[in-house]
């Protein structure tokens, strides 16, 4: 039996965000009623020119920095020549042979625990082009509309190398990119307004075999579900394909959600000659080394930085470290908690942030920015853990409290609510007592061995306690008691 | 006054000896009169032209007048003029209202306060060196109107040239304003590539297309080109230089200049040899007016016409696409499908000399073609402009014949495109090269005019239109009018 493996390269549509479109003045909001966000430029009027916007080369060459890519001193703007209606010009303006940002790699998690690895993706190449408008096929009686208002969005297409070997790396990548898109401000990345999109090309090969099968490119995935989806499918249909002895064509192909099935939409016999040249209304884009060390300067502190940042001054995992960087808000938010908690909390502050404010807002379906629970709350509640105010388990009530505004930090609550954690020995042995005392059937199966017995008079020293008894200090006298 | 220059018009108007008004309503008169035969205005909107005018007067009186304000000049249909049809020659825009100005048309219109008298014919998207491929017939040449006027500004040309408009705008990708200025017996300038903005002009071929002026003296060249000129943040390939007066050194004398004639243009049998017997005349004037010929060589210029005919029909097939009828323009009434949409619209919208160069250059940009052709032209076009760079170290301006012949008969090489397209043989190394370029009158051949071409540097228009008035000053070739135009 062939042990297959499989072969994965993306390509996303980053829609950079600039006030203005790449080659003309109009708005690039989203939303907007149709075609009132599309100026003659846009509607290719006859004589218009284009014009290029030095905030979409910004976006181009922050990325370039970020993924350690070579920032290209000349490139060169190249026309794309097909016909379609939401193609005003009847090309697309590209790049080509000499795109800005070329070459790079994003280090990526995979999984977590054990199976957690990490992942470097190859990056071939990233350009800047135009996006194209949309055709609207409903409400028009059998006709088709057509909206101009995205026609000259600047979009920056990202290539990898073919990297990847299986949709969890894809979507690991996908998701990092994402991630880094937003983080260096250049894409708010919203998917659903098509803001990043991914392409898939995925082929298979027999285990150990150099070179590459055919590929088949899944076009416009614009979830990460669905890019996982899309290429499991496809990697599965592939297999098959081969295994009942036909040949995988070059495809274009597209993932319908519905049935969780591609199909073809086009292939390589009917694959378009573009014609591309370079457009004879742009110069080439020259940029000196002083634009590229303006942009260097005005960078956040990336992605990959913090996390090596993460790891080596707070001593966390490796996931831990790539999960509280998903995203410039949540490493924010876990510096800030640290910067109250302190660094000797640095994990408890990890887990926190990663496992119970998480699980909160997952509960709620909210974004870590809408957290009702500010990191300085956070930080300071975790104090209180350290200091043995608090246990962990009150420690989570304190944390609902904080989040239903029942109070303004962690102290005010575990005052007014009178939380604090019992400590002085003498409370807690007196509790022990009488929880022994009333609970003799207990006593007497953990002394026949039944160690089961006494968790159950853990529970009741605590239930007594209403919960504030330090917990090790309960264990360490009932133990005692038990023993004598 | 229909035969004075801009400078006089413009000296008359200020001095309100006429008003716009009047001005334009007399050109206006003569266009009514004699268009229908000449065939070289598309469009004229007298109602427009007049409320221009009338504005010019009112801010003429308004002591606010610019050194044009006022005058009535002519427009080829290749510039975007919002509120007037603008249709390149073509069937596929013979509806297009443009939204929009030109730059130059916005310059021409606010800040100099030029009128407009109408839109003139011109060969459809400028593809063309006879008038012939206009959608809206052909325009006749006022000294013999069984001839062509030359093209594609062969509408701005006929205008100038039977009176109907004192100058125009026009229009060069290989020869397009000197070859139509050769034939009519007019002055005609292409400017360096990059001086006149494209913004608004309707592209035919972007690397190569670039507007200037047409008139009947060097010096109205002059006047008009600073009302056109300037850089356009609008127009990447426009050049941010500091504004020029191309007036400022008409006058300068001649002594000293260095004339250099290209050995490739004077040999061999191109050339009809009355053309050459003027332009060999227009030498020994140069010379009695104390400029010295010597001889330079363009050794790649056979190579010219070839290079030309793949890059410009390359960025036509593309500059093209966007006339698909979706969004303006003419639409296929029957069609089944979008596919069949657009074969229809474009089968039916542009004519045969405009379909053949879509299907030339979207040949040579064809997978498989591309390095043969279209890179192979882009070295060409580097020799070219190497051979130019060399000539000018020997010399400040080139000389030779604008045209290898004068006006052809209309008909006579429209069925034969290379006869057509070797009428720009020595124009076109020019664009190649994005030069400036002049076409002066420099007499007559069997009763036709002959023009004589004088190629500059970069950004040597002002030298350019010094050496082309001084010439103009000693001779009065420019000065003959054709007759039956009165």
């Amino acid at each position: 039996m062939t042990q297959w493996e499989v072969v994965i390269g993306i390509e996303t549509h980053a829609q950079l965000a600039t006030v203005s479109k790449i080659f003309s003045g109009a708005s690039t909001a989203f939303g907007a009623e149709p075609n009132t966000q599309a100026c003659a430029v846009d509607l290719a009027l006859p004589g218009v020119l284009p014009v290029l916007n030095r905030k979409a080369v910004d976006c181009a060459i922050r990325f370039g920095l970020a993924i350690g890519a070579e920032v290209a001193a000349k490139s060169v703007f190249a026309r794309k020549n097909y016909f379609y209606p939401d193609l005003p010009k009847g090309y697309q303006i590209s790049q080509f042979e000499l795109p800005v940002v070329q070459g790079g790699a994003l280090t990526v998690q995979v999984g977590s625990g054990d199976k957690g690895y990490e992942k470097t993706v190859r990056l071939t190449r990233a350009h800047l082009e135009e996006d194209a408008g949309k055709s609207l096929h409903e409400d028009f009686h059998g006709k088709s509309g057509i909206d101009l208002n995205r026609a000259g969005t600047p979009l920056l297409e990202i290539v990898t190398e073919p990297d990847m070997r299986s949709s969890d790396e894809a979507v690991a990548y996908a998701r990092a990119l994402h991630a880094l898109v937003r983080w260096i401000g250049i894409c708010d990345g919203n998917m659903q307004e098509g803001s990043f999109r991914c392409d898939a090309n995925v082929s298979v090969r027999p285990k150990g075999q150099a070179e590459f099968g055919t590929r088949r490119e899944i076009k416009n995935l614009n979830s990460f579900r669905f890019l996982k989806e899309a290429i499991d499918y496809e990697v599965h249909w592939q297999i098959n394909e081969i295994e009942e002895g036909r040949k995988i064509q070059q495809a274009t192909v597209l993932f319908d959600p519905d049935t969780g099935e591609t199909r073809t939409m086009r292939t390589k016999e009917d694959a378009h000659d573009y014609r591309y040249f370079p457009d004879p209304d742009l110069l080439p884009l020259v940029i000196e080394r002083a634009w590229v060390e303006r942009v260097r300067g005005e960078l956040p502190e990336l992605p990959a930085q913090k996390r090596a940042r993460f790891a080596g001054e707070l001593g966390l995992s490796a996931y831990d470290a790539a999960t509280l960087t998903a995203s410039q808000e949540i490493a924010d938010f876990y510096e800030s908690t640290v910067t109250v908690a302190g660094k000797a909390n640095a994990k408890p502050c990890a887990n926190w942030v990663m496992v119970d404010l998480a699980a909160r807002l997952n509960k709620e379906g909210r974004e870590i920015g809408q957290s009702p629970v500010s990191a300085g709350q956070l930080g300071g509640l975790i104090l209180r853990i350290a200091d043995n105010t608090v246990s962990n388990a009150i420690a989570k009530k304190v944390f609902e409290a904080l989040w239903n505004g029942e109070g303004a930090s962690a102290d005010e609550i575990i005052e007014k609510q009178g939380l604090k954690q019992i400590t002085d020995s003498g409370a807690i042995e007196k509790l022990v007592d009488e929880v022994l005392a009333a609970n003799a059937p207990n006593v007497a199966e953990y002394r026949a061995g039944k160690e089961k017995a006494f968790n159950a008079l853990v529970g009741q020293v605590m239930k007594a306690a209403k919960g504030k008894a330090n917990p090790q200090q309960v264990n360490e006298l009932l133990k005692a008691k038990l023993a004598g | 006054m229909i035969e004075s220059g801009l400078r006089e018009l413009a000296a008359a108007l200020a001095a309100r000896r006429i008003s716009s008004v009047e001005l334009t309503t007399l050109f206006l008169d003569r266009i009514g009169r004699l268009n229908p035969d000449i065939n070289a205005f598309v469009t004229v909107d007298p109602e427009k032209s007049l409320k221009m005018a009338a504005a010019a007067d009112a801010r003429i009186a308004a002591g606010a007048a610019g050194p044009l304000t006022g005058v009535p000049i002519a427009q080829k249909d290749i510039f975007c003029a919002e509120g007037w049809t603008t249709t390149c020659g073509s069937r596929m825009l013979a509806n297009f209202v443009s939204p929009y100005d030109a730059t130059v048309i916005r310059k021409m219109h606010g800040e100099a306060g030029l009128v407009s008298l109408g839109k003139t014919n011109m060969d459809e998207f400028a593809m063309g060196s006879s008038n012939e491929t206009s959608f809206f017939g052909p325009v006749k040449n006022p000294w013999d109107r069984t001839r062509v006027p030359g093209g594609s500004s062969g509408g701005s040309a006929a205008a100038v040239a039977a009176h109907l408009a004192p100058a125009a705008t026009g229009t060069d990708t290989g020869g397009s304003i000197r070859q139509p200025a050769a034939l009519c017996n007019l002055t005609g300038l292409k400017p360096t590539y990059g001086v006149v903005s494209r913004y608004g002009m309707i592209a035919f071929a972007s690397s190569l297309d670039q507007a200037g002026p047409m008139a009947r003296s060097a010096e109205d060249c002059a006047l008009l080109l600073n009302a056109m000129a300037g850089f356009d943040p609008r127009d990447s390939t426009s050049l941010e230089r500091p504004a020029e007066d191309y007036t400022s050194d008409l006058d300068k004398p001649l002594a000293g200049l260095r004339i250099g004639l290209p050995r490739e243009f004077f040999a061999g049998s191109g050339c009809a040899p009355g053309v050459m017997a003027a332009v060999q005349e227009a030498i020994r004037e140069y010379e009695r007016l104390g400029a010295s010929a010597v001889e330079v060589s363009l050794p790649n210029s056979h190579l010219s016409v070839p290079a030309y005919y793949v890059i410009a029909p390359a960025e036509a097939s593309s500059n093209l696409s966007r006339f698909d009828g979706v969004r303006y323009g003419h639409r296929a009434a029957d069609y089944g499908s979008l596919d069949e949409m657009y074969a229809r619209t474009r089968a039916e919208g542009f004519g045969a000399e405009v379909k053949r160069r879509i299907l030339i250059g979207t040949y040579v940009l064809s997978h498989g073609y591309y390095d043969a052709y279209y890179l192979q032209a882009q070295r060409i076009r580097r020799l070219i402009a190497d051979d130019f760079a060399a000539a000018f170290r020997s010399c400040d301006v080139i000389l030779g014949p604008t045209s290898p012949s004068t006006a052809f008969r209309l008909g006579e090489k429209a069925a034969d495109p290379v006869q057509m397209y070797l009428s720009d043989i020595y124009t076109i190394a020019v664009n190649l090269a994005g030069l400036p370029g002049m076409s002066i009158p420099c007499g007559f051949a069997d009763g036709l005019p002959v023009g004589l071409q004088l190629i500059g540097n970069y950004f040597a228009e002002t030298r350019l239109l010094n050496v082309a008035h001084r010439y103009q000053q000693a001779t009065g070739w420019h000065r003959q009018a054709p007759a039956g135009v009165a």
